[in-house]
Parts: structure tokens; C-alpha cells; sequence
């Protein structure tokens, strides 16, 4: 089938972008989203042009590496399903597909379709774990966990870091990758002991990073490829009420976000 | 051409049992106030690279990690489904350490260093006390405790699993570690960064030379020690279950700075993947191994049976696995179930539009457990599947085929896991130890913490306080020497300007490999593989594209440079294929085999490992030979009937 691609073409932050559209023939229908701009990006460089720059690595719907918006739709219409495991065969021979980067103040631009999305492993670094250095743990059963608490747990910890909720949402708020990591370690009796101080740091650093607040709207969710359920972002609310309760007299420190590529060491 | 280096791995005397609480008896330490003046590189941010980081940072060391991904989390092991194994022996059915190292062995037909699997199986029920500590939601039963499930190659059920995501836990378990110790100030992260060549000083391995892939600069980092952990080489065939992003660059650079190779030719065929539906295609999906724990794989009695699975009746199929090895059935190794697949492909019995694929049945299972239970343990596979093929595998079949997902062969190293360079550590799928010539299914994992968490955070103090490596600064010559042959290295690549894609080259080096270093091999065919890839190499150097400029973002220059180097070791897997007259595990050469078609060790001339060493870009390379020895697993011809 034959698609027209609409695609953001923009060198660097600092030149100006604009829309491209290139026709495509000869779309198999079994083709992912990302194998359609592998051939476009073939036949560009053979015409001497430069390729589209977009991210990708495992390409089975796990690392968090691809995503785009697709006329509109982050990671495109299909339900459930990165823009690496997009088939073709959901569209429609002549389509017009309008292609462009997640939008988002918080993830600055790089090129084309990439942005940098390094304000999700601060959010990480600010909690989004447990203290528990190598050699310290007790065996494995010590603690039991039941089914049903692992399996939710397993539900928040599914999270690929991709940013489609970011990009989906209205007010660019990062509350379901943050509220599923909170939920994910809250969940489980290891993450217990931390609680109440990962969610107020963890909360803390998404505002510092300059992620708008969760109005409830749920396009999060929706677009969202491995389906994280809304309730993180209740879990995450009431785990920083608690904490903000207890913690309220200590000084929470957060990190700078980096605004370029020039790594400085500490 | 044989070198004369004696290749010594240092395997403690006395039992075995005991070999690594002496080895860590001996070891020397470094004083807690001074670990913080050492700097220690670690390329690589997948399980053993962010294990073994954040680790390192917990001890107090000075760590700079890098990888080429935006985020350390998006390392591939992030996509290993199955599982991790462990000799808990939870289940109370006959597993101990002694049997998952007595199976990992067997398993890697009698291919490794007996030692080196013995510490892996005593590594391995640390491995999931940390793991659930960290928080890891692996699957568990009612009553709260640790669930496992069975996998290729065993007995008992020592699997444990996060549905079928296990990597992706595991790994989120590390980079929460790993993220931790950047919080603290211990580790700095430098992400989008790519390390190109190795800066060796006085047979040292002092630092690295990395481009920052955003803006293209170039920088050196010195350090008192340098720890490669950047996975396998998989994607030397193009296709293969690997990310796009996964290269061979770091150690092929550090090969060619005299780093020794083992054993390249012994690589995984996984059998159960999605089958190619098109020259377009850029990579293959794997489908869990832990599939076949309850799906039958079998193809029609009758060659050329067009009809659809659900009309062929019970008794015109061919279940080969269960039919040839009843004691494992549809649970042999990978290298077993690959080539059946194979076999019964070459027969004209395959399925599917190409006649490549074989079926993989769950309608068993579902009449026996009820979809909800099969939905509960393989659900997300199952959607995977159906996204792919628009198939549903709840109604028929799975379709699938063998492709290439794991390296067993690495960089050498010793059981210190040091490599030829004093300094130099290899950490995981990057180098060769643990494996043999076929890796068993959810050992991956397992290598890779172990590695990371529990064995390098020994050995790298034991050097640092032994070795005592000198001060050196980024002005050093050396680091200037590598610094500036990497400038032209990639200036060399942009200043081709011919005609043909790297993709393209990647593709028809893939064939070659794939056709003549694959599932089976010949002498033949790999002599005229070698010719070709020469070809290939000398057309690249003449004819290869690559737009654009080297300060930005430049995804064809980043590519361009690793398929220079998947083209060099693609010659070496096949000289080393060559060069093994004999089949084991992964490797199996046509001219040696069983009268059944089994793969035909061939102990007493080959039961060595083969360390290849670089000697220039226009010379063959030389073999060093690492003799094995197996004082606890008696060499048998392995038998799954």
C-alpha cells in the first residue's frame, strides 16, 4: 500500500523545524511503524539526503526507546502498543500520517523525532528505589508477599519510561510515571520503610523538572503501551499526603535539571 | 598460526566447592577510606554493567558509567522474558547448587571452565535474595512465597519469574541501584555516549576514548581500571532477537589493543522466535523458551501439507521433539530444539507462507488448565504474538522459528574475570566464561548479576591493591594516540561519500553469516564465507554512504562504525568455526555427527577453549589454546532421550 508520511524536521534546538511530507509506496502491511521509516530513511540517504532521526533499540515493546505522535495519538492508534510493534495493517492504502516528537517543555528537544528524556531518571534518582546495598539481603521468603499484592505491584512496575503519558497529557504532567514507581515500591513489603520520604522527593523533583499537575483528565492511561492503571496516581497522591505529614520538617533537596549534552563531573 | 602464551586462568586449588571462598580469602583489599580514590570505568549499563556499578559505588570506588542509550534502563536485557534460575530448591524436588552447575555445564557440552559454573551456581541464590530485596515483584504463589516454573535443559523447576518480563525487572531492580548511587554522588552517569577505542599504558588498561553521541565530542576518560559489560555480538548476522543498538564495538576495540577473543564461533540459535515475513524486516521477536513448558511443537507427517493446522488431524502430526526425546520432550536445550527445527524445515515439513516455521500448540494445555491459567502465565506473550502476526494463539498455533539471540563466546578472561590486559574486566554476555558452546534458557540473567553484584566488586579491589596502577592524566601519549586515531577513524567513515547504505552492507553481511556460520556449518561453505566477507569488507571501505556530519546526532555515522567492526568479527567466527573440527552445543559442523544426527564432540583433540589474538589488520590472528579440564562433570556424549 502507498502512505504519506508527515514528518517534524528539525536539525537541532536552535534552527527552526518544520513538517516534511515524503510519500511511501510499497508498505507491507506487516511492516512495524519503525521498518515503514527504515525503508523511507533508506531511500533518503540514497538521494543524498539525511535520514529522520528517531529513537529505537529492542524493538518488542519493552525498552522505552521509541515513541512518537502519530496525527495526534502518541505511540499511534492501536491500543497497548509502542510505535516499534505498530503494524501497518492498521491503516488504510493512501493515509496521510502526520509524524512529530513528544512535546513537552520537560523533554527538550534534540532532533526530529527525538527529545531528551533524561527528567525521568532524575525523578529515579530521587527515591525511586529501595536502600538496600549488595550482600544485604535476607532469603527471599523470609517475607512473604501473597499473589494479589505481587501482581499489583507487577501492574506499577511494568512502566517503560517511554513518555507517552507526558506527551499525552494536557497539562504535560509525569504523575503516572511517577505514581507508578511509588505504587510499584509501596505496593511491596521492601519498600515499605521508605514510603512516605520516596514519595515526597520523588514528587518533589517531577515539579522541579518542571512536569505540569494531574487534573484527572486520564489520557495518561490511554496511551499508555503497557497500561498503567490511573490508581497509581491516587496511591501517589495520598503516599505524599502522608509524607508531607511526616516528613514536613526536613529540607528536601532535588537535583538541577541538565539543560545540555556537556557532562560535568562531580 | 598458534601462539605460544600460555593462557593461565587461575583457578584456585583444592575442591570446588571451596575454590571461591578461597580465592576471596586471598584476594587483597583496598581500605575503605581509599576506594574513593580510585575511578573505575564501566561501559555498559545492562545487568552486569549497572550491577556491577552500583555495587562498586556502594563500596565507595569513584564510578563513571556510560552507555549509548538516553537512559541505562534501556539496556537489553531489559527484554529477556523467561527467567532467572536459581538452586533454591524451593520446590523441594531434587535441585542443589552441585545440579545446577552438574546441568550448566552438561548443558554447555562440556565447553567452559568447571570452576567458573560452580561459583556461578553458588552466585545464584544470592542473586534473588538481592533482587526480591530491592523489590523485584517476581511472580509468587497464595501463600506469599517465591513461585518457579521449568525451563530448557533441567529437571526441577528452578525458574523464577516476573511474568514474562523477568529482564525488565531485573534490570529496573539494578538501574534503581545503579540511580541510587548517583543520588549519592558514587556513580556518574553518562548516557548517549559511546566508548571507541581502549587506552592501554604499560600493558594497562587505563581509560577509554568515548564519543558523546548528541554532540559528536570526543573525550577521554582515564581511570585505574576499565570494566567492559556491553553484551553479545548477536547482531553480527543483522537479524537476530538483540536491540538495534546492541554492538560489538567495545570489544572488538579492545581486541584489537590485545584483549584475546574465545571462542567466537559458539553462538545461540533460540528456537523460539516469531518467523521473518520480509526483506524489510529489521529484527526478529523472540517468543519465551518458557513457552514450551506447555506448548507441543510439531509439524505435519506429510512434506508440503498446505492444509491449516486445525485440519490436521492428531494422527498426520509429527510431535519430533516428544517423538525423539522423551525424557526432555519439548524441554531440550536450544541448540537440540533449534536443529530439529531445521531438520524438519529442510524436510519440506515447515509451516507458514516460507515453509520456515514450525508450530508451537497450546491447545493441550488450555483443554487441560483453562485458558485463564495459560492467560495468567504467558498472557503478555501471547499479545505479543498476536500484535506481530494479527494471530490469535489462543485459536491456533504459534508459528515459530529458530533465530540467533545469544553469544556465548566473549573476551577471554581469567577467573578474576580479567582479560589479557592487566586491568581490563569483562563482565556478562561480553565475554566467554560461563557457557560453554550452548547456554541454557534464564542463565543469562543469572551470569550477568553474578558478574555484577558478586564477583567483579571482589576482584577489582584485589587488583587495584596488587597492581597498584601509577597516575596518569588524559595527556598521557597514549591516550592522545588513541584519542586522535579515533578522530580519524570516523573522519575515514564520512570521507568514503560512496554509494551504498551501511544498512545494506549490515543485511548481506548478516546472509553471509547466517547461510555459512548458523545452525550448521562446513568447511566448505565457511571457507567460502571468509572470501566473501573479505569482499565485503574491502567494498565498505570503497563504497559505503554515510550522510551527514560527525557533530550531532548522526545515527548512520553511530551505525557505519559498528558494522565496520561486525564485518572483522564476522571473519573471525567463521576462522574460528573453521578451525573447530568438531560439533558442540551452538557449533555444529555438518561433517561431525552422530549416525542420529547429534552434534559429535571431539574431546581429545578439541576440548580447549579457543582465545584468538589480534596481530594487525592484513594478518590471520593467533590461537592460543586454554586447555579444559573437568575434574567433576565427566564428558559425555549429552543425552535429553
Amino acid at each position: 500500500m502507498k502512505l504519506k508520511l508527515t514528518i517534524w524536521r528539525q536539525k537541532n534546538p536552535g534552527t527552526k523545524g518544520k513538517f516534511v511530507t515524503y510519500p511511501v509506496n510499497d508498505v507491507n502491511p506487516e511492516m512495524s511503524m519503525l521498518e515503514c521509516l527504515d525503508v523511507l530513511n533508506e531511500s533518503l540517504i540514497e538521494r543524498g539526503e539525511e535520514p529522520v532521526a528517531f529513537e529505537h533499540d529492542c524493538r518488542e515493546g519493552i525498552c522505552g526507546s521509541c515513541g512518537f505522535m502519530i496525527s495526534g495519538v502518541a505511540h499511534g492508534p492501536q491500543p497497548a502498543t509502542t510505535v516499534c510493534q505498530l503494524t501497518m495493517r492498521h491503516f488504510k492504502d493512501g493515509d496521510e500520517l502526520v509524524l512529530e516528537p513528544w512535546r513537552s517543555a520537560s523533554f527538550p528537544f534534540v532532533k526530529d523525532l527525538v527529545v531528551d528524556r533524561r527528567a525521568f531518571d532524575r525523578i529515579i534518582q530521587s527515591g525511586g528505589y529501595v536502600s538496600v546495598s549488595t550482600g544485604n539481603a535476607p532469603d527471599g521468603n523470609d517475607i512473604p508477599v501473597g499473589k494479589e499484592i505481587a501482581d499489583r505491584a507487577m501492574d506499577a512496575a511494568a512502566c517503560i519510561g517511554c513518555g507517552a503519558c507526558v506527551a499525552a497529557c494536557p497539562n504535560g504532567s509525569a504523575a503516572l510515571f511517577t505514581g507508578a514507581k511509588i505504587a510499584h515500591l509501596g505496593i511491596l513489603p521492601q519498600g515499605k520503610p521508605e514510603q512516605d520520604r520516596r514519595a515526597v522527593r520523588m514528587v518533589a523533583q517531577m515539579h522541579t523538572e518542571g512536569f505540569g499537575s494531574c487534573t484527572n483528565i486520564g489520557e495518561c492511561t490511554g496511551v499508555c503501551p503497557k497500561e498503567i492503571p490511573l490508581e497509581v496516581i491516587a496511591r501517589m497522591n495520598r503516599d505524599y499526603l502522608f509524607g508531607a505529614w511526616t516528613e514536613r520538617s526536613e529540607v528536601i533537596n532535588t537535583i538541577a535539571p541538565a539543560t545540555d549534552w556537556n557532562f560535568r563531573e562531580k | 598460526m598458534t601462539g605460544t602464551m600460555k593462557l593461565d586462568a587461575g583457578i584456585p586449588s583444592g575442591p570446588i566447592e571451596q575454590a571461591w571462598d578461597k580465592a576471596r580469602f586471598d584476594m587483597k583489599l583496598v581500605n575503605p577510606a581509599n576506594k574513593r580514590r580510585h575511578t573505575l570505568l564501566v561501559v555498559g549499563s545492562g545487568l552486569a554493567g549497572a550491577s556491577a556499578s552500583a555495587t562498586l559505588g556502594e563500596l565507595g570506588y569513584n564510578v563513571k558509567c556510560f552507555c549509548f542509550q538516553d537512559s541505562p534502563r534501556r539496556a537489553h536485557s531489559i527484554a529477556a522474558q523467561g527467567g532467572i534460575n536459581a538452586a533454591k530448591n524451593y520446590q523441594n524436588d531434587g535441585d542443589s547448587i552441585y545440579r545446577l552447575f552438574y546441568d550448566t555445564v552438561k548443558g554447555g557440552d562440556f565447553r567452559s571452565r568447571e570452576a567458573n559454573v560452580y561459583r556461578l551456581a553458588q552466585n545464584s541464590v544470592h542473586i534473588i535474595d538481592q533482587c526480591v530485596a530491592q523489590g523485584v515483584p517476581f511472580a509468587r504463589e497464595y501463600g506469599g512465597s517465591l513461585e518457579n516454573r521449568s525451563f530448557g535443559g533441567a529437571q526441577v523447576s528452578r525458574t523464577f519469574y516476573a511474568r514474562g518480563q523477568t529482564g525488565q525487572q531485573l534490570l529496573l531492580g539494578a538501574y534503581q541501584a545503579l540511580e541510587r548511587q548517583v543520588d549519592a554522588g558514587q556513580v556518574t552517569m553518562f548516557p548517549r555516549s559511546e566508548m571507541l577505542d581502549l587506552i592501554v599504558i604499560d600493558g594497562q588498561a587505563r581509560g577509554i576514548v568515548a564519543r558523546n553521541l548528541i554532540t559528536g565530542q570526543l573525550s577521554v576518560h582515564m581511570a585505574d581500571a576499565v570494566i567492559l559489560a556491553t553484551g553479545g555480538y548477536g547482531n553480527v548476522y543483522y537479524l537476530s532477537t538483540n536491540a538495534k543498538g546492541s554492538n560489538a564495538t567495545a570489544i572488538w576495540r579492545a581486541y584489537k589493543r590485545g584483549a584475546l577473543f574465545a571462542n567466537p564461533c559458539f553462538t545461540q540459535i533460540h528456537p523460539t522466535c516469531i518467523p521473518v515475513s520480509g526483506d524489510y524486516q529489521s529484527k526478529l521477536t523472540l517468543m519465551s523458551e518458557s513457552l514450551r513448558n506447555d506448548g507441543r511443537i510439531w509439524v505435519p507427517k506429510k512434506k508440503g501439507d498446505k492444509r491449516r493446522p486445525n485440519e490436521i488431524p492428531e494422527d498426520e502430526r509429527d510431535y519430533y521433539l516428544e517423538r525423539k526425546y522423551p525424557a526432555f520432550g519439548n524441554l531440550v536445550p536450544r541448540d537440540v530444539a533449534s536443529r530439529n527445527a531445521k531438520a524438519v524445515c529442510d524436510e519440506g515439513r515447515g509451516v507458514g507462507e516460507t515453509g520456515l516455521g514450525v508450530y508451537l500448540d497450546f491447545s493441550d494445555a488450555i483443554r487441560r488448565l483453562g485458558e485463564q491459567t495459560i492467560r495468567e502465565r504467558y498472557g503478555n506473550l501471547f499479545d505479543m504474538y498476536q500484535r506481530i502476526t494479527d494471530e490469535d494463539p489462543y485459536k491456533v498455533p504459534m508459528r515459530i522459528y529458530p533465530a540467533i539471540h545469544y553469544t556465548m563466546g566473549g573476551l577471554w578472561v581469567d577467573y578474576q574475570l580479567q582479560s589479557t590486559i592487566p586491568g581490563l574486566f569483562v563482565l556478562g554476555e561480553a565475554n566467554f566464561s560461563d557457557h560453554g558452546a550452548n547456554r541454557l534458557g534464564a542463565s543469562a540473567l543469572m551470569q550477568g548479576l553474578s558478574d555484577g553484584y558478586f564477583i567483579i566488586p571482589y576482584t577489582v579491589g584485589n587488583y587495584l591493591a596488587s597492581a597498584k596502577p601509577a597516575k596518569v592524566t588524559g595527556s598521557h601519549p597514549e591516550a592522545l594516540a588513541a584519542f586522535a586515531a579515533t578522530q580519524q577513524g570516523i573522519a575515514k567513515l564520512l570521507a568514503i561519500k560512496g554509494k551504498r547504505t551501511v544498512d545494506s552492507f549490515h543485511r548481506e553481511l548478516g546472509k553471509i553469516v547466517w547461510d555459512d556460520c548458523g545452525m550448521s556449518r562446513t568447511a566448505a561453505g565457511l571457507k567460502e564465507a571468509i572470501g566473501k566477507i573479505r569482499a565485503l569488507r574491502e567494498e565498505f571501505w570503497q563504497n559505503l554512504n554515510v550522510p551527514g556530519s560527525s557533530d550531532d546526532l548522526n545515527q548512520s555515522l553511530e551505525k557505519a562504525a559498528r558494522v565496520a567492526d561486525f564485518i572483522e568479527l564476522g571473519e573471525l567466527m567463521c576462522i574460528d568455526a573453521l578451525e573447530r573440527n568438531e560439533s558442540c552445543g551452538g557449533h555444529f559442523r555438518e561433517e561431525y555427527q552422530t549416525p542420529e544426527g547429534e552434534a559429535q564432540r571431539d574431546d581429545q583433540h578439541y576440548s580447549y577453549v579457543a582465545a584468538w589474538g589480534y596481530t594487525g589488520s592484513a594478518n590471520p590472528p593467533e590461537l592460543y589454546k586454554e586447555p579444559l579440564e573437568f575434574a567433576y562433570v565427566h564428558p559425555s556424549q549429552r543425552s535429553y532421550k
